[in-house]
């Protein structure tokens, strides 16, 4: 099924120039997202989020709070979607799934000793089959960074080939952890492999490492994956994760997308928010098309 | 799950098939940039000796706004005798007031005229992108904040002419005629004016018969400065006037922008004369793609080169150059790229590509197409929709095109880039430099060696290196050949305005 072209060198991949990067960065910031468009676009976006909570301190009852929220984001706006998934961590997997019921939210488990990864192979898959056995239906495994810096690409290829067959019919992201990659053009690499490896998705960050998911960071995967789509015909997601908190970035986002994917990326199957304080805000704004001012913060739950 | 199996299945063979969708789906709704804040006269005077005259003549002419062919203003045609007038006030005030100035003081209203462009940069922006055509995110990014940055820099020389050129004496020239074109008008305008000012000489003005607004503009700002009475004339006008400005006794030196044929003329015109000339003419700039360049940035450039101001650039780099073992995988990316520019009202915010600048360059661009066709190259356009009215052309590929084609060889100045593939370095640098021109060029690889050799070896007046159309008051401008002579920006621009001793 997978395309592993046995020739494909990752030391050779396809470099990256930051200034270029940024550039086009701000130039799609500045498109003018108004009236119905911008309305259209923050459903959108509130309807690609995982909602996310991923604490040493997280409870059954906190998660099943979350959940809740997920389903009925702000029943006082009639008409909004749901979101895409929450992502938590594989303990809580089945009280999520059981709290979810049987909505079309999805659960998606992170795995493979998040956030450091560094645990033994075995482990990893371990942790993999766990969160899948109860129940989840994503996987967000993270990459060995320190093998990728060192050089040793095959090592994390190999891994993430691993955990995609460990996840059986779960769908595989695979978190880069980009803030510790320091480069656009390690970035474009790990893309590389990650897609190569039998990512479903490629994703920014855990969110536990700053800067997380910058919007050169993402345009740079966003690329990568294009390019992987005309090399192959096969579409992989896009997830960027942790630091997106605003509605105005979460349409700059899609943005990026659309005009380097284009429309068939545009829906969460392929494209996703990790994000845990993006729904309010996008809700805010939501709230002030519908009733023309903003409301404080207490107007909106906080799970 | 399914949808990957059944994706990958057209996979291996159909890479090709793989095509972007950018066109359904969730669109931009229409993000106007007001207008409602301009103001624009009805009729327009001459700006002669710091006031709005009217034409000896009587006449005037329309200007319009070529996204939708609305009138915007009349404006005033000069003839000889308009000419005369304004080369008089600005002989007075030379002699009088701007030349016996201290030089601080002169420094002055250059800042002041740089801070007032700046005041008023959102009309001036509006009205730029009316009168010409160009995307509004173009003249308040760029044109706008470039003319009064212009200024700025030349203000801070004014009073230091002494160490631009070390040990040698320095003195203006006396009136400067100055003629400029329609592609850049406010920026053109400063270009031309803020150096001459800065160096001691007062200024006659032409700016193009399409694009005559804005310059206006300046003249209200130059009037509102105060800046002593014909030390700036503003006269509009078409080629005759222009004529008129080139022939005249009392005018010590001509500063020009526009096409090669005009320069040409201008050339022969003052052959004989003491007049000093400086010349900025067109351009076919090589843009050049080796296959270790980050390419999606190079691509980005590409589209910057030759889409920037629907490529009415002289520097535009209009023809590519692809080195061949990353051809078929930059070509496939400049056109899904091209797919998602959005071409339409120049106001909207949105707007990549405005409308072409007049009728007349619309017709010239649809020849060359025609040309290209017939010659034999490979024509592609982007399939984006264009506006009913008005003067709109798409994004205009000729791939396969060789060395012989007319589309490869003359200034089109339109959205339409020539495609050629190379081999080697020899090789590419044997036929960027193949052409009468030789005002710019681009080079994009990863290597900086590579940059250092072909920056070395490409005659042209600006080489940019990973990076296209990057314009800095500090930076000289100007071409060989063809192209050209004189420098424009920096301190190079500042001799063509002094006598050295």
């Amino acid at each position: 099924m997978q395309q592993k072209s046995p020739a494909y060198d990752f030391s050779h991949s396809p470099v990256v120039d930051q200034v270029g990067i940024d550039e086009r960065v701000s130039r799609l910031n500045s498109r003018s997202i108004k009236k119905s468009s911008k309305v259209a676009g923050l459903k959108l976006a509130l309807n690609m989020i995982d909602l996310t909570t991923l604490e040493g301190k997280d409870t059954e009852g906190k998660v099943k709070q979350m959940c809740y929220k997920a389903m009925h984001l702000h029943d006082h706006l009639p008409g909004l979607p749901g979101v895409a998934a929450v992502c938590v961590y594989p303990t809580m997997v089945r009280t999520a799934r059981k709290a979810l019921g049987d909505s079309a939210i999805k659960v998606a488990s992170v795995a493979t000793a998040f956030p450091s990864g560094q645990s033994t192979a075995e482990i990893k898959i371990a942790d993999t089959k766990f969160a899948v056995s109860e129940g989840a239906d994503e996987v967000d495994m993270v990459i060995s960074r320190g093998a990728f810096l060192t050089g040793n690409y095959n090592y994390v290829f190999d891994e993430i080939a691993a955990i995609k067959e460990a996840c059986g019919n779960a769908r595989l992201k695979v978190i880069l952890e980009t803030g510790e990659l320091s480069t656009l053009d390690n970035v474009r690499r790990a893309s590389e492999i990650a897609m190569r490896a039998g990512a479903d998705f490629i994703k920014t960050s855990t969110g536990k490492v700053q800067p997380a998911a910058t919007p050169q960071v993402t345009l740079v995967m966003l690329e990568a994956i294009r390019d992987y789509y005309f090399e192959t015909g096969i579409m992989i997601g896009m997830k960027p994760a942790g630091g997106i908190s605003t509605a105005k970035g979460a349409l700059q986002n899609l943005v990026m997308v659309k005009e380097t994917l284009g429309n068939a990326w545009l829906n969460n199957h392929w494209f996703r928010f990790g994000a845990s304080s993006l729904a309010n805000d996008i809700l805010m704004q939501l709230a002030k098309e519908t009733t023309g001012a903003y409301q404080g913060g207490d107007y909106f739950s906080k799970d | 799950m399914e949808n990957k199996l059944k994706t990958s299945k057209n996979g291996s063979a159909g890479s090709k098939k793989a095509a972007l969708d950018f066109s359904s789906g969730w669109n931009y709704d229409p993000s106007p940039e007001s207008k409602d804040h301009i103001r624009l006269e009805k009729k327009y005077g001459l700006f002669i000796n710091g006031e709005f005259v009217k034409p000896s003549s009587g006449k005037y002419f329309g200007t319009i706004n070529p996204a939708n062919e609305e009138h915007l203003a009349q404006v005033a045609l000069a003839e000889e005798k308009d000419v005369n007038d304004a080369v008089k006030a600005a002989r007075t005030a030379y002699n009088k007031v701007w030349s016996k100035m201290p030089a601080a003081e002169r420094g002055k209203y250059l800042y002041r005229i740089a801070r007032m462009i700046q005041e008023r940069s959102r009309e001036l922006a509006v009205i730029e992108s009316m009168d010409g055509g160009k995307p509004i995110r173009e003249s308040r990014d760029v044109d706008v904040p470039l003319a009064a940055a212009h200024f700025f820099y030349y203000a801070g020389w004014a009073d230091k002419l002494d160490y631009a050129f070390p040990n040698r004496k320095v003195s203006p020239l006396g009136v400067a005629g100055q003629i400029i074109p329609w592609n850049f008008p406010l920026l053109m305008a400063a270009w031309k004016i803020a150096p001459a000012l800065a160096a001691g000489n007062t200024v006659v003005l032409k700016p193009a018969e399409t694009t005559p607004l804005t310059a206006l503009k300046l003249a209200e700002i130059i009037r509102d400065a105060g800046l002593p009475p014909g030390v700036v004339n503003i006269i509009t006008g078409a080629g005759k006037t222009g004529a008129s400005i080139v022939n005249h006794k009392d005018i010590n030196k001509i500063a020009f922008t526009g096409s090669t044929d005009v320069g040409k003329l201008i050339q022969r015109a003052v052959a004989g004369t003491d007049k000093k000339v400086t010349l900025e003419l067109g351009g076919k700039a090589a843009n050049i793609i080796f296959e270790d360049a980050p390419l999606d940035q190079a691509v980005e450039g590409i589209i910057n080169g030759i889409f920037f101001n629907q490529g009415h650039v002289c520097c535009a780099g209009s023809r590519l150059f692809i080195q061949e073992s990353v051809a078929a995988k930059v070509i496939r990316k400049l056109k899904a790229r091209m797919e998602s520019l959005i071409v339409g009202d120049p106001l909207d915010k949105n707007t990549d590509i405005g409308a072409i600048n007049s009728k007349m360059q619309l017709e010239k661009i649809r020849e060359y197409i025609g040309i290209g066709k017939n010659e034999g190259a490979e024509f592609y356009e982007s399939s984006c929709s264009i506006p009913s009215k008005g003067y709109f052309c798409r994004p205009t590929l000729f791939l396969n095109a060789s060395q012989s084609h007319r589309v490869v060889q003359e200034e089109i100045f339109g959205p339409v880039l020539t495609v050629q593939t190379f081999r080697t370095v020899e090789e590419v640098i044997e036929k960027a430099n193949n052409t009468p021109y030789g005002l710019s060029a681009g080079v994009w690889t990863d290597k900086g060696s590579k940059i250092f050799n072909m920056m070395s070896k490409m005659r042209a007046g600006v080489v940019w290196a990973n990076t296209f159309n990057k314009f800095d008051p500090t930076s000289p401008f100007g071409g060989y050949k063809e192209s050209g002579y004189g420098r424009e920006g920096g301190l190079h621009g500042l001799m063509g305005y002094v006598n050295l001793k």
